[in-house]
C-alpha cells in the first residue's frame, strides 16, 4: 500500500456559511488509493456536510484543519477546480436541469476538462457514452432524458452512477446513494461502483451512508463510524456489522 | 459568487451588430413630425391619392391617441420622437442583385451573413436599410408558380387592388397609437403573396438594419397567404449602439385563407437604445393554422404582441415567444388569441429570462366570443430570474364569454438555483457553463422550433451574455 494517501483530511472543522455552529469537529481521516471507505453515522452527524464540503458547496464554510488530495490542498479550490482534478460528489438529491439532456450535460462536462480551443469529438464521446451506458445495463435513450427532471428516485441514482463512469474520476464520494432506494434499484447501483471498480482499481471510493444495507453488495476495506462531527470508530467491514446489531445508540451519549 | 459582484461585472459591450457605417442616404426629412412630413414621404414614393388621404388621417388618429400607460416606461419617448428622422431613403430605388447595392450598404449586410444564407436555405430574401429596402429577390422556381415577394411600396404600385383589398383590414390604424403613427409614416416592409395550393419549401427572409443615429424605422408588411397555402417568413433585426435612443414601430399584417399554414419568426436583436413598439396580427380563416414564434432579445424596451384572430371554424393559432431583459432593459411581451368560431384552439408558450437589472413582463391575451363553442386555449409562461435584482410580471387577461370552451393558464417562475449551480460546477463546469446551460435548457422548448442558423446563434449570444455575468 502507498504510504502518500490520495485524500488525507486532518481535524477539520466545518459549518454552514452565515451560522455559528460547527457540524464538523476536528475530524481526521486517510484513504489510500484504490481503497473503499464507508462512512456511517445517524442522522445529523455532519455525514453530507463532509461530502460537500470535499466537493466545495459554497454553502459551507472549512473553518479550521485541512484536506489535502493528492498532495495538494483543496479547500482553497473551486467546486469545478476540484471535478476537474478528479474528485466527484454523487449527490443525495440530484438536482433537476429541465431541458437538457443527460448527453449534452455529460458532453460539456467532458469539455470543460479541455484545455484552450480542444473540442470533444462528438462521435467519439457517442461511442463512449454508449459503450458506459452498456457497462451499466442501461438503455441508450436513457441519455436523451432532461437531466432528472421527472425521474424517480432509483433513476436519478442510476443518473449519478452514469455520470460517475462518464467522467472516471479517481475519487467518488457519494453521499447517501442508497437512501431511498428499494432493494433492486440498491442492487443495480451497488452493480454499477463494482463494476467501475474493476474497471479501475485505482478508483477511491468514500460511501457515505446511514444503513447497512449497502455494504452488503459493496465491500468497504475501511468502515468509519461518525457521531458529532467526528469519526468515533474505524475498522474493518465487522464495525458495520456491529452497528447492525446495536445501531448507533452506544454513541448517543457522546 | 455574490449577487452585487455579479451585477457589477454585467457586460454588454459584446452586442456585435453595433458597428455604424458611413452614413449616406440620397433624401431625409427633417427631424421630428407633422403633416408636411408626411406629405413629402408619400410624394416621394409617388403614391395614389387614396394612400395620401389614409396617411393623413392615421396622423390625425396618431395625435389624438394619449401615449400608453400600461406596459412599458413611455414617458421620454414623446421627447426622443420630436428629435428623430422619421424618414431616411438611403438609395435611389430597390436593387434585385447585391452588386447594385451601394458598396458600405451590401458590406453590412454581408457582415450579417444575410447574401450568404439567402445561397443556401433561403426562397428569398429582402433587406431594409433605414427606411427603404435596398433589395428584395425571390427565387425563380417560386416567382413562376405566382409567389410575391417584393417591398410594400411595389406591392401597392404593381398589384394596386390586391394591396387595397388587405391593407389595413387586420390591423386598422385607429387600433393603437403606434399602428395610427405606422399607418401615417410607414416605409419599407414586404408585401407577401403565396398562390392557392403552393407550398413555400424554403423560408422568406427580410433583415431590417438601422443605422443612422436618431432613426425611427417604420416598416409596414402585408402577407396574404391563399387557400391550402403554406408558407415560412423570418425576420431579423440588428442596429448601432448610439447613446441618444431610437424608435422602431412596425405593423405586419397577415390574412390566412381556409387550410392555409403560415409562419412568422422574429429574432428582433436591437440595441439597447432602440424602442421596439410593433403591432402583428393574424386573420386566420377556417382550419388554417398561424404560428408565430417571437424571439425578443435586444431593444431598451419592446412591447409586442403578436396575435391571432381565429375566425373560421378549426381554425388554429400558436404564439411561441423567448424573451430576454438585461441591464437596463424591458421586454413586455407576450400573445393575444381571441377565439371567434367554434372549435377553434390556440396555445401560448412564452419564456423570460432576466438578468441583472432587466425586466420581463409576460401579457396576454386569451379572449373567447359566444358561439366559439368547443374552443380551446392553452397558455403557459414561465420567468427565469438570473439574479436577485432581475424582475418578471405577468399580466394575463382572460375574457371568456363562451361557456363550451375550455382556457388553461398556467405560470412558473424559476430563479438559477445555487444547488443548481453547484450541482453543475461539481460536474468541472464553470459559473458561465453552467449558467449557460441552465438557460439553454429552459428555452429549449422554443428554440427547438428555431432555424438551425438561429438556434445556433441564439446559443452563441446567450454563452457571451452569460460570461458577462459573473465576475
Amino acid at each position: 500500500m502507498s504510504s502518500t494517501p490520495i485524500l488525507k483530511i486532518d481535524g477539520l472543522y466545518a459549518k454552514v456559511v452565515d451560522q455559528d455552529i460547527s457540524i464538523l469537529k476536528g475530524l481526521d481521516l486517510e484513504l489510500q488509493q484504490g481503497e473503499i471507505h464507508a462512512i456511517m453515522g445517524p442522522n445529523g452527524s455532519g455525514k453530507s456536510t463532509l461530502a460537500k464540503v470535499l466537493a466545495g458547496h459554497p454553502g459551507y464554510e472549512a473553518t479550521a484543519g485541512e484536506v489535502i488530495y493528492r498532495g495538494e490542498p483543496i479547500l482553497e479550490m473551486d467546486p469545478e477546480e476540484r471535478a476537474c482534478a478528479g474528485v466527484f460528489l454523487a449527490f443525495q438529491y440530484p438536482v433537476e436541469i429541465p431541458g437538457v439532456s443527460i448527453a449534452n450535460f455529460l458532453r460539456t462536462a467532458l469539455q470543460a476538462r479541455l484545455e484552450g480551443d480542444d473540442e470533444v469529438d462528438l462521435f467519439d464521446f457517442q461511442d463512449e457514452l454508449i459503450e458506459r451506458m452498456k457497462l451499466l445495463d442501461m438503455d441508450p435513450s436513457f441519455a436523451e432524458r432532461p437531466i432528472n427532471d421527472g425521474f424517480s428516485g432509483g433513476e436519478k441514482k442510476r443518473n449519478e452512477i452514469l455520470q460517475m463512469a462518464v467522467l472516471r474520476p479517481s475519487l467518488a464520494l457519494m453521499d447517501e446513494t442508497d437512501s431511498g432506494l428499494d432493494i433492486d434499484a440498491l442492487k443495480i447501483v451497488a452493480n454499477g461502483v463494482n463494476k467501475l471498480r474493476e474497471e479501475d482499481p485505482e478508483m477511491t471510493v468514500l460511501l457515505i451512508t446511514h444503513y447497512q444495507r449497502i455494504l452488503n453488495y459493496i465491500n468497504p476495506d475501511k468502515v468509519h463510524v461518525m457521531v458529532d462531527g467526528k469519526i468515533v470508530q474505524s475498522g474493518g467491514p465487522e464495525v458495520a456489522l456491529e452497528l447492525e446489531d446495536q445501531g448507533y445508540s452506544d454513541w448517543k451519549e457522546i | 459568487m455574490p449577487e452585487n459582484e455579479l451585477i457589477q461585472n454585467l457586460d454588454l459591450d459584446e452586442y456585435k451588430y453595433g458597428f455604424i457605417d458611413q452614413e449616406t442616404h440620397v433624401f431625409r426629412t427633417r427631424p421630428g413630425l407633422d403633416e408636411d412630413i408626411v406629405r413629402q414621404i408619400s410624394e416621394r414614393k409617388e403614391e395614389p391619392q387614396w394612400m395620401l388621404d389614409f396617411r393623413l388621417k392615421a396622423l390625425r388618429t396618431y395625435e389624438a391617441k394619449p401615449m400608453p400607460k400600461w406596459g412599458g416606461d413611455l414617458s421620454k419617448l414623446e421627447e426622443t420622437l420630436e428629435e428623430i428622422y422619421f424618414y431616411v431613403k438611403p438609395q435611389d430605388q430597390m436593387e434585385r442583385s447585391w452588386d447594385d447595392v451601394p458598396e458600405n450598404i451590401k458590406n453590412t449586410f454581408e457582415r450579417l451573413g444575410i447574401p450568404e444564407a439567402e445561397q443556401k436555405v433561403l426562397a428569398g430574401v429582402g433587406a431594409q436599410y433605414e427606411s427603404e429596402m435596398v433589395y428584395h429577390s425571390l427565387k425563380d422556381e417560386w416567382e413562376s408558380q405566382g409567389v410575391i415577394f417584393d417591398s410594400i411600396e411595389d406591392g401597392l404600385k404593381n398589384h394596386p387592388e390586391l394591396f387595397r383589398e388587405h391593407f389595413a383590414t387586420v390591423i386598422p390604424p385607429a387600433d393603437n397609437k403606434f399602428s395610427a403613427l405606422n399607418s401615417a409614416v410607414w416605409s419599407g416592409g414586404s408585401f407577401v403573396y403565396i398562390p392557392r395550393g403552393v407550398h413555400l419549401e424554403t423560408p422568406l427572409q427580410a433583415y431590417f438594419r438601422v443605422n443612422q443615429e436618431r432613426m425611427g424605422q417604420f416598416e409596414r408588411t402585408l402577407i396574404i397567404v391563399e387557400e391550402g397555402a403554406q408558407a415560412h417568413y423570418i425576420e431579423g433585426c440588428t442596429a448601432p449602439v448610439y447613446s441618444t435612443d431610437s424608435f422602431h414601430s412596425g405593423v405586419i399584417e397577415i390574412v390566412l385563407k381556409r387550410d392555409s399554414r403560415f409562419r412568422y419568426t422574429t429574432i428582433q436583436n436591437w440595441s439597447n437604445n432602440m424602442y421596439n413598439l410593433v403591432t402583428q396580427r393574424a386573420l386566420v380563416n377556417e382550419n388554417a393554422t398561424m404560428e408565430w414564434l417571437d424571439g425578443n432579445l435586444g431593444s431598451k424596451l419592446t412591447m409586442k404582441y403578436p396575435s391571432c384572430y381565429l375566425m373560421g371554424e378549426g381554425a388554429h393559432g400558436s404564439i411561441m415567444s423567448i424573451a430576454y431583459a438585461s441591464d437596463g432593459q424591458h421586454q413586455d411581451t407576450g400573445g393575444k388569441v381571441v377565439h371567434a368560431a367554434p372549435n377553434t384552439t390556440s396555445s401560448i408558450v412564452s419564456k423570460s429570462i432576466s438578468k441583472g437589472h432587466g425586466r420581463s413582463s409576460y401579457r396576454g391575451l386569451c379572449k373567447v366570443y359566444e358561439g366559439s363553442t368547443n374552443a380551446r386555449s392553452n397558455v403557459e409562461c414561465d420567468a427565469l430570474l438570473i439574479n436577485d435584482t432581475s424582475r418578471t410580471d405577468t399580466y394575463p387577461y382572460i375574457e371568456i364569454e363562451e361557456k363550451r370552451s375550455t382556457v388553461g393558464h398556467e405560470a412558473t417562475v424559476s430563479k438559477v438555483g445555487d444547488e443548481q449551480l453547484f450541482y453543475l460546477k461539481s460536474r468541472g463546469m464553470s459559473e458561465e457553463e453552467a449558467m449557460a446551460l441552465i438557460v439553454r435548457g429552459f428555452i429549449e422548448p422554443i428554440a427547438k422550433e428555431l432555424p438551425l442558423e438561429y438556434a445556433v446563434e441564439l446559443n452563441r449570444l446567450i454563452e457571451l451574455e452569460m460570461e458577462g455575468s459573473v465576475g
